[in-house]
């Protein structure tokens, strides 16, 4: 027991102190998906919170050395299936880098389009799940109904509603549509008449308030110590975003903000990302105005990929945070090394030191606030 | 007494003698909980991967689960009916599943939802280490219901599938490919 534990002034001193293990996951509906956690409770406080992780584990790294660069294609959006357009991104990227391959432009702002479509339906899952997890269920009906919007969008150009495959070496598979233009001006139109009523209905309600307010507090210095990033760290008031710091695609030509909140509670990390479907918005609006007429795909890609040898790297900002892929090549048809940095692993490392002393049903809305993806963890 | 046992027989093939009252009536009352059970089928929560989302927005407003009775996810294995397998099952993981499955009351249903249920889908390959290839390895599996992910449509047809394996008639009509 540590000394200045928040249960010390409630128990008397005459009370046995006992502490015991609680076991959640890894079928929970609180650790969205298959996470476990190891809490050693006294009363209602979490003591030490221990996660679980490894049972999701798909094996992606092993798969990147037994397989052809075109065979690892479909592998990236599913590593975290709800960001897969900036999983993609990186994959061709990096590949890309090694080759020396130029897109063409307007590949590089269609890529751009979808990405943001693809964080603002990814941050709408969040939104449902987490608003679920403290025990409000109509949110996630209007979230849901936003994000298949965007699914029909996304599937009438890339064919399928969750796991894109869109993106190739050197451009898109195949060319976006006016249909796809129209429907994307008319979502951005819609999309933002909803956050006005979202934070009508949900960020002004009282009762979340009092339950995200102050609530899970992670600083800086413990982001910094765990390697966090994306909305955990900015919502501990870091504006620190791929898109900025290292500038990758298209994004230096658009104007947008990064969302920043200095307190580092839940409502922080809930406030960065409801503040980053807005900001998606704003890219998307620019990027449909600047859209560049002409081909998709990069003339001169090679048939057979084989990359001189060395070591590349690139990363992305994905809708959890900075998503890597360091790719070590032997100049052979198969990958010798593909290491994938993946955001929620980093996300879910501080959660053993910032849950300590929470309230257990506070520690579980912590836990919702970092928006993890099980196998984006485990790889 | 063997006239009895005559009569009981024609009764319960609900042959010509059948009466009211008589031992027929269990064959009917079988009938009419496989009617209730089939028409509000309760899912265990189990979302694994992928296919978890699909599932979700299965339940939620566009498609609607509600409507086939379905939509009632419970988190725990003593109150649901149907376990939904959605997504990747890996040997840590197959312990687990397993409990659950045995957790779960008579009588129970299995849905393997995503070619990794069914096979271990994309992620087998020669040497594989990690992937239960098939969760019809752990325990038997009633419906098969193929996509990476399959699309929440499939399960509402996944659903459909199983009620007409449970009371042996279709509700309602399969939908004709072009």
């Amino acid at each position: 027991m540590s000394p200045g534990h928040p249960t010390d002034s409630s128990v008397s001193a005459a009370a046995p102190r006992e502490t015991f293990v609680l076991n959640v996951g890894p079928q929970h509906p609180a650790t969205h998906g298959v996470l476990r956690l190891k809490l050693t409770m006294d009363g209602e406080y979490v003591l030490h919170a221990e996660p679980v992780i490894g049972y999701a584990h798909r094996m992606h790294e092993k798969m990147g050395e037994n397989r052809t660069y075109v065979q690892f294609l479909p592998n990236p959006s599913r590593i975290d299936y709800l960001s897969a357009m900036h999983y993609m991104h990186a994959y061709v990227c990096v590949v890309e880098r090694a080759l020396g391959i130029e897109v063409p432009p307007r590949a590089e702002y269609i890529r751009v389009i979808t990405s943001e479509l693809n964080r603002i339906a990814s941050h709408l899952v969040w939104f449902g799940a987490f608003l679920l997890d403290l025990g409000a269920f109509t949110p996630l009906l209007y979230a849901f109904d936003d994000r298949e919007k965007i699914l029909d969008l996304l599937e009438a150009v890339t064919g399928s509603r969750l796991t894109y495959c869109y993106y190739r070496f050197g451009g898109l598979c195949n060319d976006v549509d006016e249909q796809f233009i129209e429907g994307t001006r008319a979502f951005v139109k819609h999309m933002r008449g909803r956050l006005g009523m979202y934070h009508k209905l949900v960020t002004e309600n009282l009762i979340l308030r009092k339950r995200l307010e102050g609530i899970g507090v992670i600083s800086a210095e413990l982001c910094r110590k765990y390697g966090a990033t994306g909305p955990v760290l900015r919502g501990s008031g870091v504006p620190c975003d791929v898109r900025k710091l290292e500038p990758y695609s298209v994004y230096p030509e658009f104007e947008f903000d990064v969302p920043h909140f200095a307190e580092g509670d839940c409502m922080a990390r809930y406030k960065v990302r409801m503040e980053e479907i807005a900001q998606s918005l704003r890219i998307i609006e620019q990027a449909i105005a600047k859209l560049p007429p002409g081909p998709v795909m990069a003339e001169k890609v090679p048939r057979v990929i084989k990359p001189p040898p060395g070591d590349y790297y690139f990363a992305v900002e994905a809708a959890r945070g900075r998503f890597a892929i360091r790719l070590v090549s032997d100049g052979t048809e198969v990958p010798y090394r593909l290491k994938l940095r993946t955001p929620s692993f980093s996300n879910l490392a501080l959660f053993g030191e910032a849950a300590r002393g929470l309230l257990m049903q506070d520690a579980l809305a912590l836990l919702g606030s970092l928006d993890l993806v099980i196998p984006d963890v485990d790889r | 007494m063997a006239e009895q046992q005559a009569k009981w027989l024609s009764c319960a093939e609900g042959g010509a003698g059948s009466e009211p009252g008589s031992l027929v009536r269990f064959a009917r009352l079988e009938q009419l909980l496989d009617w209730g059970r089939a028409n509000s089928l309760w899912p265990l929560t189990l979302g694994l991967a992928c296919c978890a989302i699909e599932m979700m927005a299965a339940g939620a407003a566009r498609f609607d689960l509600a409507r086939f009775g379905a939509e009632v996810f419970r988190p725990s294995p003593r109150q649901a009916d149907v376990m939904i397998v959605a997504g990747t099952v890996n040997w840590k993981m197959a312990g687990p599943i397993k409990t659950l499955y045995d957790q779960m009351l008579e009588p129970k249903w299995v849905i393997a939802f995503g070619n990794c249920a069914i096979s271990g889908g994309p992620f087998v390959f020669p040497g594989q280490y990690a992937v239960v290839e098939g969760v019809d390895k752990l325990f038997p599996v009633d419906v098969h219901v193929p996509g990476c992910p399959p699309r929440p449509e499939a399960l509402i047809e996944g659903i459909l599938e199983l009620e007409q394996k449970i009371t042996g008639t279709r509700r309602w009509p399969r939908v004709k490919t072009a």
